[in-house]
């Protein structure tokens, strides 16, 4: 099992939704989790104009979608986030991030199930 | 009617004392307006100022209203409105308290009961102090501004009502025209903005550069729909507070001239934006808004209808590059309470004494000792507001200090000050 977390833009989430859709719903097992968060990297904020006066905000507003998977879904759900993600043509600074990390254990709260049955 | 009964108190005077219903329903109809033209200003700059200040930017328009409120009772009507000492002040004990104004007493020759009136200017005197705190946004202690704006009501904004708009004040026997406050309003305000944002210093993120944006321009946007509406009742209302009494038609050019100068104020302020950075904004709107209707307050009343077309373009330009500038000359007028009432109140002054056609024609007329006039009104309002500020801010200075501490300002002022948060995240 793998806990994947991907920043991406706002305006890339309907995008990432559909392709993870397209891949995940077997077994109905696509779940997802998604938080608005602020962050940056090499890319800087879109300049405002405040009366006048242009103003670099120091943060981006980005949107962080999570997503637990079993091992089989990995790379095609990577595959799918980078699809939605990728700014048309070869992709723009800014496109955000996939990290995938080991997952210790998934307990379903209402069954008590464990394990990749209550992923 | 009531004409028999209402004379048994002094100070009534002409021959008109019967009650006018027109002109009091507009007058409680005016003095209402204006006061909600106080919450729109909250709304306004609540809104222009970071999350964590929003609930004391949004206090001092509000608290304007209670000590306001109580001074202008007590002691503020007296001082601006009682029998003249010299034209420079008034005074009358009957009025202090308002305990001789007795609630059928009628105001001079107007048809308008007397406490009308008192309110109507009342409001007008909340809101004046309430003005100058977009200058000094997110970094002033509160009982500071406090007292800064009980002794500023006091002895700046008082005997300068008295100067311009009390029968016998000096500037108003001399023929300076101020329809609605170009000079008593908004350059006092602006000008002592600009004192009072110098004394107390620029924000600490204004120095370092750091990137502030505001925290909801959908609030400024509502606050400047509602002072847009709430000046129909501060210029239009003013027709009856100040005119002849048949001041019917003077109501409505007043009413005519603030609605074309707010829109074409709102109009080049956006084209500018347009022009300048590609992009017309709505803080740009709102602006040009407010910079429309400060500059068209003393005119309302005295000029046509396409010259306010001019008086609002003009005050937009204006106020658009003196707002620019603050950053060239270092100082942190943090939401251009200068460079919008300050500044506005200057064009529209000088521009009465251009365009005005009632009472007196003005320079356009041929008239040019009028615009002299006019220049002089806002020389005396600078230089009497800029020095009065400067007395009053370093006193309170002295016995309070002005700022918070930086970690209060680091923090934001709302839970040091306030013990509050304007904004809670939902989780339970």
């Amino acid at each position: 099992m793998k806990l994947i977390i991907a920043i991406i833009r706002p305006e890339r989430l309907d995008a990432v939704q559909e392709e993870l859709r397209a891949v995940l719903d077997e077994q109905d097992n696509y779940r997802i989790t998604v938080d608005p968060v602020q962050g940056h990297g090499r890319q800087h904020g879109d300049v405002e104009y405040v009366r006048g006066q242009p103003v670099q905000p120091r943060l981006v507003q980005k949107v962080r979608v999570m997503v637990a998977v079993n091992d089989p879904y990995v790379d095609r759900s990577i595959e799918a986030i980078i699809e939605g993600a990728r700014t048309a043509g070869d992709g723009a600074v800014g496109d955000g991030k996939i990290m995938v990390m080991p997952l210790e254990e998934v307990i379903r709260i209402r069954t008590g199930e464990r394990g990749s049955k209550a992923i | 009617m009531l004409g028999s009964t209402i004379l048994q108190l002094g100070s009534v005077i002409g021959a008109a004392n019967d009650v006018d219903s027109g002109s009091t329903a507009w007058m409680l109809t005016s003095s209402a307006l204006v006061l909600l033209m106080v919450p729109g200003l909250a709304l306004f700059y609540g809104g222009m100022v970071r999350s964590r200040s929003v609930l004391t930017t949004m206090m001092h328009s509000f608290v304007a209203m209670a000590i306001i409120g109580v001074q202008w009772v007590l002691v503020g009507y007296c001082l601006a409105f009682g029998k003249t000492v010299g034209g420079f002040f008034g005074f009358d004990p009957a009025y202090i308290g308002l305990a001789g104004i007795a609630h059928t007493q009628m105001y001079a020759d107007k048809g308008v009961p007397e406490l009308v009136f008192v309110m109507f200017q009342g409001k007008f005197a909340i809101i004046t102090p309430a003005l100058i705190s977009g200058a000094i946004a997110e970094r002033m202690r509160f009982r500071s501004y406090v007292l800064f704006i009980v002794l500023w009501a006091t002895f700046i904004y008082c005997p300068l009502a008295h100067w311009v708009w009390a029968s016998d004040g000096w500037l108003f026997k001399w023929g300076v025209l101020d329809f609605a406050g170009g000079t008593v309003v908004h350059i006092s305000a602006g000008v002592s903005a600009l004192v009072l944002a110098i004394l107390v210093g620029a924000r600490r993120d204004w120095t370092r550069g750091t990137a502030m944006l505001p925290n909801n321009l959908t609030m400024t946007l509502t606050g400047v729909g509602l002072l847009w509406f709430g000046w129909f009742g501060f210029n239009a209302g003013s027709a009856v507070a100040a005119e002849s009494p048949v001041a019917g038609p003077v109501a409505g050019l007043a009413f005519a001239t603030t609605q074309t100068a707010a829109a074409s104020a709102a109009l080049v302020w956006i084209v500018i934006e347009r022009l300048r950075h590609g992009k017309a904004t709505t803080l740009g709107m709102a602006s040009g808004i407010v910079a429309g209707l400060v500059a068209i307050t003393p005119a309302a009343g005295h000029v046509l209808p396409i010259n306010a077309l001019f008086i609002g373009a003009a005050a937009s330009v204006a106020c658009f590059f003196a707002v620019q500038m603050k950053n060239k000359l270092g100082y942190d007028d943090s939401l251009d309470a200068f460079g919008v009432h300050g500044v506005g109140g200057i064009v529209g002054a000088l521009l009465t004494g251009v365009f005005a056609f009632t009472p007196v024609v003005g320079a356009l007329g041929g008239n040019f000792g009028q615009l002299g006039k006019q220049a002089v009104a806002v020389v005396v309002a600078i230089v009497f507001a800029g020095v009065g500020t400067l007395v009053i801010a370093l006193f309170v200075k002295k016995l309070f200090g002005l700022r918070v501490p930086d970690q209060h300002e680091r923090d934001g002022l709302d839970l040091a000050i306030h013990g509050e948060r304007g904004y809670h995240h939902d989780l339970g």
